[in-house]
């Protein structure tokens, strides 16, 4: 797995893998931020489940989306051991709440699977690809776009 | 040197200030009428002188033209010798729009204003009127037109000030040649002021084998006899500074002086053929020195940031040091609150930085509707109130647009014609007050006309006509009035030129919404319409009062606050089911319990509550719930739409000192929204749809 790192050549994408409950989760690296700790969120008022609130961001005000809850894997109880993965995506910065950052892996573009048929349509939403891994894990890539707030829907 | 890209951008950028500074001046000559005050129409003048500098060095010559025209009119009147009468005020407003357009079609590349022939013309007869109009009519070139009276006219001014004599010293270093200044230019300038007399000081020079080339080794001493003030001798040295050792003595004035004696130097400044320095005794001494700096806005923003970061730094260390078990007075904790008062100041300058007053968009609309009452014939003034009102920068370049189209609206709708005024025995002229307040943390503008308001007969015979409303459709007033911001809705039956057919209040509404912000109007026949426009205030500080709902702490802008109460239960009165009255003070006011506002758990024992009474925009009253009340203090408004979106019933965020953030409650909204229906289920809806 190391070696798959640093051989990275053209046709390979780098991504930094979360877990989140016992599944492994990927996104690609060019829109995360920087990665930090758990700090306590100030809670927003009629906001979706999954949105456990804002943080301030060096002054920036930040909504957090727990993933779990987004993913439908139950509700995330945040404690100092959890990771807050900051994301630009487009015009907005956003914090995704998981459990661990596993690694960071070069993945070639050939390994990427799309999502069998068989995934639960609720998870199938929320994934662009699945890439198995050589040590029998599996990634399931993220799609940003449907994973974060949609602001046309909740904003004017 | 800077690329002439950036050099243009700065100069146009210069030429906003100077024509503002210039609509400024003329205003209050408008104001004061024929007997204006000599510093405005300095200020006016070199407004006008100065975009016409700047536009020489760029090549734009119809706008050096132009300026050069005005600026004659200018000259005149500020020599006395032209008369400022209402109608030679009126001629120069049109001219400031005209120079304005044309720096604008010099910026962009249009095309030259097609008023500027007519006065282009009209400036010129303005100038005949004085004595010099010959002269400007045929010498245009680029020097200051000087103040040429002829002799005989001198009996009526003052008798010039005594001659007074001084010796002046020039001993260049080499600093000045290397900055590019030229002795020659300088002498000159200082021979133009009045009789001199020259001489090299060639002592200095040493024998040729020790001639030190790259230092300069001669120097001169003038004896300048003049009646001009001690301070434009010093001018002259202004660029400069340091790179020459200059000393300026004034003579007493019994001593004979020795140019007495001598034959008189021929008369220098007309007979020498010398390029002119450009003006720059004059000028330079008069222009008041500027205080501005131009900052690229990241720039700013990245600062506040910082600054921002920095203030919450230091409350993480301060909790270090307490939890370390320092004492208060100990060196650490003293320096540590030094330092906490330093970051707090730095950060309110820094905030202040991208706030900006309203002026200068307020200023554009006077000429607005000025052509807006050219175009139609109406008389309007416009009265501005509170434009100081300060506001993010960002949002003040965006309200000009949605501001020219409401005063269009306003001279062209709302203001009836003068004759049918005198009909109504209202005074000809109507009136456009344009105000600007803050209120509940946001940005209050206010627009309204004493006009005929809205005829809401014919706005709803108009609209079931566009099939916009059905004829069947009950409708209250403010219904009707709404009908107005629908897109394709213009109530004048054939296009106008002015306000132009469907474009108007829709596209009003949707910039204002655009910039989070909404617009209301009330109208009542005969007395006029107002509109009003509530603007966020993205980057601005807010006085706010902190509270806790449930267990999260929020900030209520202290501005919409009333009063606080610690109610008894005995004050407390059931409406219904769940409605709950406080009587407070003789008057029985609804309860709005925050937490359930805000989706957490409701309060259930009141009496242990705080309530806290506010006020709406419109003047409703309601008492808001809060679990406790902490203190009051200024906070940061940091937008919420920037990466999440709106919520109801929050106005933007804040960081308090421990880093964390808290929701600025919007009273405003709740008031508004929970008397007419219950809280809008999440996603929220957009903020206008009351107003749909």
């Amino acid at each position: 797995m190391r070696q798959m790192m640093l051989q990275n050549t053209a046709d390979q994408n780098d991504v930094v893998a979360l877990r989140i409950g016992d599944q492994d989760y990927c996104i690609d690296i060019d829109v995360v931020r920087e990665i930090r700790g758990w700090s306590p969120t100030t809670v927003l008022p009629h906001a979706p489940a999954h949105v456990t609130g804002v943080i301030n961001l060096r002054g920036a005000v930040v909504a957090v989306v727990d993933l779990a809850a987004r993913l439908g894997l139950g509700k995330t109880t945040a404690t100092p051991r959890h990771v807050i993965v900051i994301v630009a995506f487009g015009a907005q910065t956003v914090g995704l709440l998981a459990d661990v950052v596993s690694d960071i892996l070069g993945v070639d573009d050939a390994a990427m699977q799309p999502v069998p048929d068989l995934a639960a349509d609720g998870m199938r939403a929320f994934i662009t690809n699945v890439i198995p891994l050589e040590d029998g894990r599996m990634l399931r890539k993220l799609d940003l776009s449907k994973v974060l707030p949609n602001r046309s829907a909740e904003g004017a | 040197m800077a690329a002439p890209d950036a050099l243009r951008a700065t100069f146009f950028e210069e030429c906003e200030d100077l024509l503002s500074r210039l609509s400024e001046g003329l205003d209050q000559m408008a104001k004061t009428g024929t007997t204006p005050d000599i510093e405005t129409l300095h200020a006016v003048f070199r407004a006008v002188h100065s975009i016409k500098g700047g536009a020489a060095a760029f090549g734009l010559t119809a706008l050096v033209e132009f300026a050069h025209v005005f600026e004659t009119v200018l000259d005149l009147m500020r020599a006395g010798a032209l008369p400022l009468s209402a109608p030679a005020v009126q001629t120069m407003v049109r001219a400031s729009d005209v120079l304005s357009d044309l720096v604008a079609a010099a910026q962009d590349g249009g095309s030259d204003p097609p008023q500027m022939a007519a006065l282009f013309l009209e400036l010129d007869l303005l100038a005949e009127q004085g004595p010099s109009a010959d002269e400007t009519e045929d010498t245009f070139d680029f020097q200051p037109l000087p103040i040429l009276i002829p002799e005989s006219d001198a009996i009526d001014t003052p008798a010039p000030p005594a001659e007074a004599a001084f010796v002046i010293t020039l001993a260049p270093l080499a600093e000045l040649y290397a900055h590019g200044h030229e002795p020659g230019a300088l002498l000159r300038a200082l021979a133009r002021l009045g009789r001199a007399e020259l001489t090299a000081d060639i002592d200095a020079i040493p024998p040729l084998a020790d001639l030190v080339l790259s230092r300069p080794h001669l120097r001169w001493r003038m004896r300048l006899s003049t009646a001009v003030p001690r301070e434009d001798i010093d001018s002259v040295f202004d660029f400069v500074g340091e790179d020459a050792e200059v000393s300026v003595t004034c003579l007493p004035a019994e001593l004979p002086t020795l140019a007495e004696k001598q034959p008189r130097p021929p008369q220098l400044a007309p007979a020498l053929p010398l390029r002119p320095v450009p003006d720059l005794g004059g000028t330079v001494a008069s222009l008041p020195m500027s205080t501005t700096i131009r900052v690229d806005l990241d720039r700013v923003d990245r600062l506040i940031n910082q600054i921002g970061e920095l203030v919450i730094l230091e409350a993480v260390l301060a909790q270090a040091v307490s939890n370390a078990g320092l004492r208060d007075d100990s060196d650490l904790a003293t320096s540590l609150a030094g330092i906490r008062q330093l970051a707090a100041s730095i950060q309110e300058s820094v905030l202040s930085i991208r706030a900006q007053p309203l002026k200068p968009v307020f200023q554009r609309m006077q000429r607005i509707a000025r052509e807006a009452c050219d175009a139609t014939g109406k008389q309007v003034r416009l009265v501005m109130i509170g434009d100081t009102t300060e506001v993010d920068k960002t949002v003040i370049e965006r309200l000009a647009d949605p501001l020219t189209h409401m005063i269009r609206n306003s001279v062209d709708h709302g203001i009836e014609p003068p004759a049918q005024r005198a009909a109504l025995g209202k005074p000809p002229t109507g009136v456009i007050t344009l105000s600007a307040a803050h209120r509940s943390g946001r940005v209050i503008i206010e627009l309204s006309d004493d006009g005929g308001g809205i005829d809401r007969a014919r706005v709803r015979a108009i609209a079931e006509t566009r099939g916009l409303v059905t004829p069947e459709a009950v409708m209250t007033p403010a219904d009707i009035d709404n009908l107005l911001f629908l897109p394709g809705f213009s109530s004048k039956e054939e296009a106008s030129a002015l306000s132009g057919r469907g474009v108007g209040l829709d596209v009003v509404r949707r910039e204002i919404q655009s910039l989070g912000g909404r617009v209301t109007l009330q109208s009542s026949p005969c007395q006029g319409t107002t509109f009003t426009i509530a603007l966020p205030l993205t980057l601005a500080v807010l006085d706010g009062m902190l509270i806790s709902v449930g267990r999260e702490t929020m900030v209520l802008p202290l501005s919409a606050i009333v009063e606080t109460i610690r109610p008894s239960s005995a004050q407390i009165h059931l409406l219904g089911q769940t409605g709950r009255l406080v009587a407070n003070r003789g008057e029985l006011v609804p309860i709005i319990d925050l937490a359930e506002c805000f989706g957490f758990a409701p309060i259930d024992d009141m009496d242990r509550s705080v309530l806290i009474m506010v006020e709406s925009d419109s003047g409703r009253r309601a008492a808001l719930a809060a679990t406790s009340i902490h203190d009051q203090r200024q906070v940061v408004i940091k937008s919420l739409e920037q990466n999440y979106g709106t919520v109801h019933g929050i106005a933007a965020a804040t960081i308090l000192g421990d880093g964390r953030i808290a929701l600025i409650i919007d009273p405003e909204e709740i008031l508004r929204t929970t008397a007419v229906d219950p809280p809008a289920p999440f996603p929220s809806a957009p903020r206008l749809s009351a107003h749909g």
